[in-house]
């Protein structure tokens, strides 16, 4: 049935969104490459002039790129190591037979659906403040002094909230994953004996593989341009010890003023980007044929 | 033949798991019953846990400081209008390539995923440049654009990924009945692909409403949504408690309520049913 006729159809069905996802794609990225080359700052309208690489030069030699690449690899590391290591363990407990599995799971996924501009606030004052801050307050029922959050451990207060905000993600894909289990070839291995630790190591971690590959891979897309929680909870401080490579590039441009030398900044979390993009296509692809 | 299950297993792991769930709701709730206390109470320490005076004086104070309704019509028609727009868009495109591939379908669906995987920072500037010159800065139009072209590669993944599973047997079946096309697509395809355009529907209403990276950066008040709103009260004067956690229930209120009801199709969207 697929005659001329019904294909010409399905091109001009395809067409306006490939028209517009190009136009999407080409025109900013050409107008940051345009940018990059040039000295551009807002604050001195009218001065632009061509400098060539010299941007990049003093982006990727600024020494708070070094900083916020680092703190960008830190915080998409810590993030996927506590969403998968939980994520697990949690996802296997809920598979149990558990009274009142679905609330429990209506309370589990609820962070993935609190916009990041509240949850970094609410962590930031109901939570880890260092006064009245619940966090505190358990410190002290231990007799411990309380951790000032934001001043001591800054990093490490953006990665927990960052993590409790993906954790239900990770869970949820971890244990649709579970559930699609073969039960048969899990009596077949509890008949031959085998125990609950190598059940888990021999069937279930390779049948959990692949949601952990792809939890990886799309929460690292996410988690190389998180903002609002940094934005909301330390704008980048103190210092450069919360500045990631989004918030690096968001600084200059709008704080800074400075159009070239964020371009050459953009241009850099675009290559980064498209390496982790190139394996993450490559994955899906893969699953597409499946 | 289901394994065997003692009750005290079931109690076990009854008991862990609700822990777990009621740890990671935990900051939620604690959001939730602060916006229901006095300044006061919000402060206390020992913190005050349900022994308190319940109040609702803190939502009237949002609501008047910086009008909230305003803000939340905004989320309502960013996130519906760009979703609307972007499934325009992508169901005929999704249609087509679901129904009639070609060889070069996988390559034009890796193609509009990888547009996704620019960072927005990454065209920042331009973008900025280009709102202020058509004088789309700080405008719901402006964003609606913005949101349907972030989205549209994942709306269309997911449609796709929805349509590709509607059996054709079926179609071929109601053809040699004597369907017409229209009837066909009325009485046979339609209910069978309402599931995935409901469900695709929610979650790019999420994803939008939830998105802060565009709205944080392009608007100052007349089109601020509820993710400026909220970010108004991290500044120094904001720093009232009770306010706080009422407007951030306010906030998130409706998403969570959608997206308890969407969860299941949740996983199977965001993997592109890649898990299932």
């Amino acid at each position: 049935m697929a005659t001329q006729q019904t294909q010409g159809l399905a091109r001009m069905l395809l067409a306006p969104s490939v028209i517009l996802l190009f136009i999407w794609m080409i025109v900013p990225l050409a107008l940051t490459i345009y940018f990059s080359t040039l000295h551009y700052s807002l604050l001195d309208p009218g001065s632009e002039s061509f400098v060539g690489l010299e941007n990049f030069q003093y982006f990727l030699t600024d020494p708070a790129f070094l900083a916020s690449l680092k703190n960008t690899l830190v915080l998409v590391g810590a993030v996927l190591a506590i969403t998968i290591l939980l994520g697990v363990p949690f996802a296997l407990l809920l598979d149990q037979p558990v009274i009142g599995r679905n609330i429990v799971r209506l309370m589990v996924i609820a962070p993935f659906f609190v916009m990041p501009t509240v949850s970094a606030l609410v962590w930031k004052n109901l939570l880890m403040h260092p006064v009245s801050g619940l966090f505190a307050w358990i410190a002290s029922l231990f007799g411990l002094p309380a951790i000032d959050w934001f001043t001591d451990a800054p990093m490490l207060a953006v990665i927990l909230i960052v993590a409790w905000q993906w954790l239900p993600f990770a869970t949820l894909i971890l244990l649709t994953a579970l559930q699609s289990q073969d039960g048969e070839q899990k009596e077949a291995a509890e008949m031959d004996g085998a125990g609950a630790v190598s059940t888990f190591i021999y069937l279930t971690l390779p049948h959990l593989a692949r949601p952990i590959t792809v939890v990886i891979l799309i929460e690292t897309i996410f988690l190389l341009t998180v903002f609002a929680e940094i934005f909301v909870t330390t704008g980048g401080g103190p210092g450069l010890q919360t500045t990631n490579i989004a918030f690096l590039i968001y600084s200059q441009a709008l704080i800074q003023f400075d159009v070239g030398n964020a371009s050459a900044g953009g241009l850099v979390a675009v290559v980064i980007a498209n390496i982790v993009a190139f394996f993450l296509v490559r994955i899906v692809g893969r699953n597409l044929e499946a | 033949m289901a394994r065997m299950v003692t009750t005290r297993q079931v109690v076990v792991s009854t008991a862990a798991a609700w822990l777990f769930g009621f740890m990671i709701f935990f900051p939620i709730l604690w959001m939730i019953l602060t916006s229901f206390k006095s300044e006061l109470d919000a402060f206390a320490t020992p913190p005050v846990f349900l022994v308190f005076h319940w109040t609702t004086e803190n939502y009237a104070t949002v609501q008047e400081r910086s009008d909230y309704f305003h803000h939340a019509l905004n989320s309502v028609i960013i996130a519906g209008g760009s979703t609307l727009i972007a499934m325009l868009i992508a169901v005929p495109a999704a249609w087509s390539m679901a129904f009639s591939p070609t060889k070069r379908t996988k390559d034009i669906l890796l193609w509009m995923l990888s547009t996704k995987m620019m960072p927005p920072v990454g065209v920042l500037v331009p973008i900025y440049l280009i709102f202020k010159y058509f004088g789309l800065l700080d405008s719901r139009v402006g964003l609606i654009m913005l949101l349907c072209l972030g989205n549209l590669p994942i709306v269309i993944w997911m449609l796709f990924t929805y349509f590709k599973e509607i059996p054709k047997d079926i179609l071929e079946a109601a053809r040699m009945d004597g369907a017409t096309i229209g009837r066909e697509l009325v009485y046979v395809l339609t209910p069978m692909a309402v599931p995935g355009l409901a469900s695709t529907l929610l979650l790019n209403f999420i994803l939008a409403w939830n998105e802060a990276f565009w709205t944080l950066n392009l608007t100052t008040l007349e089109a601020a949504p509820l993710t400026t709103f909220i970010a108004s009260y991290s500044s120094p004067e904001g720093l009232f408690w009770a306010k706080l956690s009422a407007a951030s229930t306010l906030a998130i209120a409706p998403i969570l309520i959608l997206g308890w009801f969407s969860q299941r199709q949740l996983v199977r969207g965001l993997t592109f049913g890649a898990v299932k």
